[in-house]
């Protein structure tokens, strides 16, 4: 069973100056599904993916990658390992065009280069690819734009296109509908579901219809602590699920 | 907004091919040309040195958005080892420029992996920090004359031949080592390493979640920064024949910062700008002694307060281009 998993934790724990935020978590990720994180606010989600992309280190537990213990590593080596992250807050380069974010991404392909003798021009090999790449999301248009001019929408559609452009394995997207506007979730839904196809896909979505709609799992999680676990029918069937749900709505 | 221009690549092309960027090159190289004879040659060459000396400041907070507080470092350190180098060991001009460059990038490097681990202030703190100890090393070491400097550094001449005590031939040699060094830190900024330094001055999460690697990213900016601030220490020793106290101290570290800021950071030539304003004030508000401090005091609130973009970058909003 184990043999399976992409992603793995075992009792992954943190702990902010005695407040746990994250509690004794398993979690487990089989590929080429879609995986959806959920849970009330402060739930402990983007906590749990800080931890799984190493921006937060844990007090306690394990993480395993493909097989690998990756509990010490960089996040810098996670993300060139094949597991690449998108922010809650939407994470753009802001004075560089929407070509530009998208190719730093694709660049990286060079491997970590310092030639900082070399022309710009190097790059142009990579335009072609960031455009396919822009076009997926809809910002065909918009290429040239500066990132900070980009409505708060297609900045997620462009953080978007360039966490795809690193062809990861595995894609944690924190709410990457947050903000959007309802054409703009349908065009970011129908993407992940393409985009889904041959990787992997963990998800923090507050947008249950979506969440329905997209994932094969689900994973509640309440108060740092994994509440319930399954798909859909079976997630919102659940008793827990549904008081913690009430309990904190508003 | 550049939103729906249809045709994306011209509008590519137009951005790639900054034209009024080599215009203004050009008019630099003319004014460059001109001045000697309308002007000291001494003079303009401290403009240069410090012109490429700021330049190289602003690739580290302009660029990478690093605000280094111990740059005067690696100008000092420079032109004491070039100055030695000529004047004890008599090498030629170039290998002692060789060697001061040498001396701050290693320099560059033992303050940058100090540093660069740190954020913000910190990191600011630490370089000012660490420059402070050289000053006192400095003030101390023997071959560094202390109070009084190295005095007399021959200019000696280039490879042996070229006599650089020639006025006109020591102006040509200054104009086409800034001109390198400028290039240089253009081509740096428009290079595949400079798009990721970039990348990590907008959004540093960000770039390291896409997996780069941004600690040796910014070493290596660092060390490139420490290096050509040296190469505008060493320039200064051979012009002015003296290596001091002043060129590491950190006030020297404070004024480079005000060029930065006066011709505005993050732009290509706003550095040689601020250059150009900063060193014309103190020779011409030189007679005011003291004053000149609160003049340059009062420059740094007005630049803060209403001119955050600089000169070049007040100008490159008003002509819709960057400078
Ligand atoms: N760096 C930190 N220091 C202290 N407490 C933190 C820190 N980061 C998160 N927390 C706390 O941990 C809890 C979980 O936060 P987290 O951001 O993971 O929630 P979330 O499930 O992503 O919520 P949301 O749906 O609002 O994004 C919250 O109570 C938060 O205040
Ligand atoms: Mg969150």
């Amino acid at each position: 069973m184990t043999a399976e998993a992409i992603l793995e934790t075992e009792g992954l724990t943190k702990e902010f100056r005695g407040f746990v935020a994250v509690r004794n978590v398993a979690l487990r990720v089989e590929p080429n599904t879609i995986h959806a994180l959920i849970g009330p606010n402060g739930a402990g989600k983007t906590t749990c993916f800080n931890l799984l992309t190493k921006f937060l280190t844990p007090s306690a537990g394990r993480i395993v990658f493909k097989g690998r213990d990756i509990t010490a590593a960089r996040p810098s080596d996670i993300a060139r390992m094949g597991l690449v992250r998108s922010f809650q807050i939407s994470a753009v380069f802001g004075h560089l065009t929407a070509l530009e974010n998208v190719r730093i991404a694709l660049q990286r392909q060079r491997g970590q280069s310092f030639d900082f003798w070399r022309s710009e021009r190097t790059l142009d090999r990579y335009n072609g690819r960031a455009r396919e790449l822009l076009e997926a999301v809809g910002l065909e248009d918009y290429a040239d734009a500066q990132a900070v001019e980009l409505p708060y929408g297609r900045k997620r559609a462009l953080e978007i296109a360039t966490t795809i452009a690193l062809d990861p394995e595995l894609m944690l997207l924190d709410e990457p509908m947050a903000g959007m506007g309802h054409e703009d979730v349908a065009r970011i839904a129908d993407l992940i579901r393409t985009v889904a196809k041959g990787r992997t896909v963990l998800m923090v979505e507050h947008n249950l219809g979506v969440v329905a709609d997209l994932s094969d799992t689900i994973t509640v999680l309440a108060r740092g602590e994994v509440l319930a676990e399954g798909d859909y029918a079976r997630v919102s069937a659940d008793p827990a699920v549904r008081s913690a749900y009430m309990g904190t709505e508003d | 907004m550049a939103s729906a221009t249809g045709q994306i690549g011209t509008a590519a092309a137009a951005s790639r091919a900054p034209v009024h960027q080599y215009v203004a090159f050009a008019v630099m190289v003319l004014l460059l040309v001109a001045a000697p004879f309308a002007i000291y040659p001494i003079f303009i060459m401290k403009v240069l040195c410090f012109a490429l000396f700021a330049c190289a400041f602003n690739l580290l907070i302009g660029y990478v958005g690093l605000l280094s507080f111990g740059h005067a470092a690696f100008l000092g350190a420079a032109g004491y080892i070039t100055g030695h180098a000529a004047k004890v060991w008599g090498l030629t001009p170039e290998l002692a420029i060789v060697a001061g460059v040498a001396t701050s990038a290693v320099l560059g490097l033992v303050v940058g992996a100090l540093a660069i681990r740190r954020q913000g202030i910190y990191f600011a703190m630490i370089t000012l920090a660490l420059a402070q100890m050289l000053y006192f090393f400095c003030l101390q070491a023997p071959f560094t004359g202390g109070e009084d400097g190295i005095q007399a550094i021959p200019r000696g001449r280039l490879f042996g031949l070229i006599d650089l005590s020639d006025m006109m031939t020591l102006y040509v040699v200054v104009v086409i080592i800034f001109l390198a060094g400028f290039l240089l830190i253009y081509r740096t900024i428009h290079s595949p390493f400079g798009q990721v330094l970039k990348a990590i001055r907008e959004n540093e999460p960000r770039a390291v979640s896409l997996g780069y690697d941004v600690d040796r990213y910014k070493l290596v900016a660092f060390v490139l920064s420490a290096a050509l601030s040296g190469l505008a220490g060493a320039t200064k020793v051979l012009v002015f024949q003296l290596a001091s106290l002043t060129d590491v101290h950190w006030a020297m570290s404070g004024e480079v910062v005000l060029m930065a800021l006066v011709g505005g950071l993050g732009t290509i030539f706003g550095p040689v700008a601020g250059a150009v304003v900063i060193i014309s004030l103190q020779n011409y508000l030189a007679q005011l002694g003291a004053w000149v401090t609160v003049v340059q005091g009062v420059i740094f609130v007005l630049c803060v307060l209403a001119f955050r973009r600089g000169i070049m970058g007040e100008l490159g909003r008003l002509l819709k281009r960057p400078f």
